[in-house]
């Protein structure tokens, strides 16, 4: 134990001296190479322009480096493997992606996931933006959005476990210590089994994630919401138009463009969702998604490369519009900007 | 704006209600874990955790003392004594029958069978009378309520960090978590400077790369990476799941957007800055060093933060590249195999999950100000 702590110590002194140890080493191997100091008029210049060429090299170098291994590289194997058998060995052509269409984990898992896409991602918004509203009015709004915030440090796992105490549930008659199902009871009700109830389970996941990510919603609409000129309300007031009017009417389109961000930035994450599906239900009674099904494919009965990386392909092909999106509008706007 | 709406008193008073009761539903579940976590493991089943101020009752089973205990006194025979051991304690009920455990108040008088009586006072005392002697050393059953003052404890603590193996997997998820946030922040630093500064061909699609890497799901990554991992492992005999590999795997994860953040903020840095510095004939090493790092701190601290809580709650990236064995599982696989092999014992659940939030609540609460600014410049610029 303390040679793990010596050795995460060692690593974060080697790890960052080596960092700068390179960037710093390389920078002075480049000026010794092609001196810009000490050398005649038109020398110097040309080992100026030589050094403006490598240099930019050497600084995204490292990065360029970790990026291909970790994210490129992987990307296009991830794609070779979703054409080969389950170790990767024999090309299977398309059988990954029909054995896909076929199974049926896999549909409900697709049916899930578009149930998680509806519905997370909208309530996120719809209550970020309703609780930045609301906090924007009274004086301890600060406080309320830092609790409303909160969960967003939370792990995932962390909040399965707290949404699991909420959901416990003891026969009828007993004295129920799942604060929804002493609910329920003190109100009459039968207590339930909330996650193993087929369909119904999936809401009670997705609660979890809207719980985390409204906090998220919340604080990006918040600022946006702070951005919009006075002078737009208070004419909508002296036109005599009530509160709703004037959220729906003259704040909401005037935040359209952040409602969008924030309602993809939670796509992207929905698509992704694993760790709730894992430790709630890991998939049973039909809760199952794409994500942790993936993950069972990686590792069920020695692995199956082949179909994981398939429903890996699957869950990128959902991501990829976003991608294009985004990239045009970065480019769009370097265009315009400097 | 503050003043647009709810003028009324009814509405601006309906706005705080409304504020109050989503401040509830967003902390009352972590509140329950906490609260959970500090009683003492017997109440924790017996009652919601929202009655643990008030006293919880209990119902125990227990049996009076047999025939050899009993008295003669004026032709009848009486067993007395204390049902509790320590002396101490609170009846609120009592009865004979498994059935009706709760059918008499605590000082009533109980007519059995044959004639027989018996009282269960509130302090424990009982007497039991009978107008034949009693037979046998079976003494009567009897099942009665206790009244249990809220006791808090932090026992739990105790059993979770040093037996339950939770304080060995914080000291793990310490070591993925601090190396995998220092290592990206000084390479993402140097590629966003280039990125924002210095003109070279490429960099155009190098950044329109970067946006794009930010969007691909982790999924995509696992497997190839698995491979490869196995491979080295293979080729140079040494273990495949190994510290390193998880560092290195959450900073190639973390790099495109530590890339993106910083670049977007060193762009935005004044240009007069630089090229006064360049004209002083300061290199591109030196402005980056001695101008735009001391400059970015605001940023590097937003995303050293981000880092740190995407690292330390991370559960897949750990369970694909790091083992299960004591010496290499965090907190969140922790935590996940507990809630497998600990399913009910909530004292273990909530003590352990909350020794897993802890530390992220105190970051996060502490360093709000950079995470919020973070988020903002992440997401609203980039699009």
């Amino acid at each position: 134990m303390g040679s793990q702590i010596f050795s995460a110590i060692l690593v974060i002194i080697v790890g960052v001296g080596g960092c700068v140890a390179y960037f710093w080493g390389a920078n002075k191997l480049l000026d010794l190479a092609f001196p810009s100091r000490g050398v005649a008029g038109r020398a110097a210049i040309d080992n100026l322009r030589r050094q403006g060429i490598v240099r930019p090299w050497l600084f995204v170098g490292p990065a360029l480096l970790i990026l291909t291994v970790y994210l490129i590289y992987p990307v296009v194997d991830t794609l070779r493997l979703s054409f080969m058998d389950r170790a990767g060995q024999n090309f299977v052509g398309l059988a990954n992606y029909q054995w896909a269409v076929g199974d049926r984990e896999f549909r409900t898992s697709i049916l899930n996931n578009f149930l998680w896409l509806a519905v997370v991602p909208a309530a996120c918004t719809f209550l970020g933006l309703i609780i930045a509203v609301l906090t924007d009015k009274i004086w301890w709004g600060n406080i309320a959005k830092s609790l409303v915030f909160m969960p967003l440090a939370i792990s995932f796992v962390g909040a399965s476990v707290i949404w699991k105490f909420i959901y416990e549930y003891r026969a009828e008659g007993q004295t129920q210590i799942g604060i929804l199902n002493a609910f329920i009871q003190y109100l009459g009700g039968t207590p339930q089994v909330w996650i193993s109830i087929p369909f119904w389970n999936n809401f009670f996941l997705m609660v979890i994630l809207i719980w985390i990510q409204t906090g998220f919603a919340m604080v990006i609409l918040s600022s946006a919401l702070r951005g919009i000129p006075e002078e737009t309300i208070e004419a909508a007031v002296i036109d005599g138009a009530n509160p709703f009017q004037i959220f729906w009417r003259i704040m909401v389109p005037q935040i359209w463009g952040t409602i969008a961000v924030v309602w993809t930035t939670i796509t992207i994450l929905v698509l992704k969702v694993f760790d709730i599906v894992l430790t709630m239900t890991n998939g049973q009674w039909n809760s199952q998604v794409l994500a942790n099904l993936m993950f069972d494919w990686m590792f069920r009965g020695g692995g199956d490369f082949g179909r994981g990386a398939a429903i890996a392909v699957v869950i990128m092909l959902a991501v990829v519009p976003i991608m294009i999106w985004n990239i045009r509008q970065a480019t769009r706007e370097s265009g315009e900007g400097h | 704006m503050a003043n647009t709406r709810g003028k009324s008193f009814i509405g601006r008073f309906g706005v705080h209600i409304a504020v109050l009761i989503f401040v509830a539903i967003w902390t009352i579940p972590t509140l329950g874990i906490l609260v959970t976590s500090l009683r003492d493991k017997d109440q924790i089943t017996v009652s919601g955790w929202w009655t643990a101020l008030t006293s919880s009752t209990q119902t125990v089973a227990g049996r009076l003392p047999g025939a050899s205990a009993q008295v003669e006194r004026d032709g009848t025979f009486v067993i007395e004594g204390n049902i509790f051991e320590s002396g101490s304690g609170q009846v609120g009920a009592f009865g004979t029958r498994v059935q009706a455990p709760t059918q008499y108040a605590a000082g009533e008088t109980a007519e059995l069978n044959d004639g027989v009586t018996m009282q269960l006072n509130e302090d424990g005392s009982f007497v039991l009378t009978s107008p034949q002697a009693f037979e046998g050393d079976r003494g009567q059953r009897v099942y009665y309520s206790v009244l249990q003052p809220p006791s808090f404890t932090t026992e739990n603590y105790n059993t979770v960090l040093f037996s339950e193996g939770i304080g060995r997997s914080f000291l793990n998820s310490l070591t993925v978590t601090v190396p995998a946030t220092v290592i990206p922040i000084l390479i993402a630093a140097f590629a966003a400077y280039a990125l924002a500064w210095m003109r070279f061909p490429g960099r155009a699609l190098l950044i329109a790369a970067i946006i794009g890497l930010l969007v691909v799901p982790l999924q995509m990554s696992l497997i190839p990476l698995l491979k490869l991992y196995n491979g080295v492992g293979a080729f140079f005999g040494v273990p495949a799941k190994t510290y390193l590999g998880i560092w290195l795997a959450h900073t190639g994860f973390g790099l495109p957007f530590a890339i993106y953040l910083l670049r977007s903020y060193i762009a935005g840095l004044p240009r007069e800055i630089m090229e006064s510095a360049r004209i002083d004939g300061a290199s591109d090493f030196e402005i980056f060093v001695k101008i735009v790092l001391p400059l970015s701190f605001p940023v590097l601290a937003s995303f050293a933060i981000f880092q740190f809580l995407w690292v330390w709650n991370d559960l897949l990236v750990a369970m694909v590249f790091l083992g299960s064995g004591s010496d290499q599982l965090v907190l969140t696989g922790k935590l996940n195999a507990l809630l497998g092999s600990r399913g009910g014992d909530w004292e273990i659940l909530a003590t352990s999950a909350f020794v897993t939030i802890i530390v992220p609540l105190i970051v996060f609460f502490s360093l709000q100000r950079y995470f919020v600014r973070g988020l903002l410049a992440g997401s609203v610029k980039g699009g």
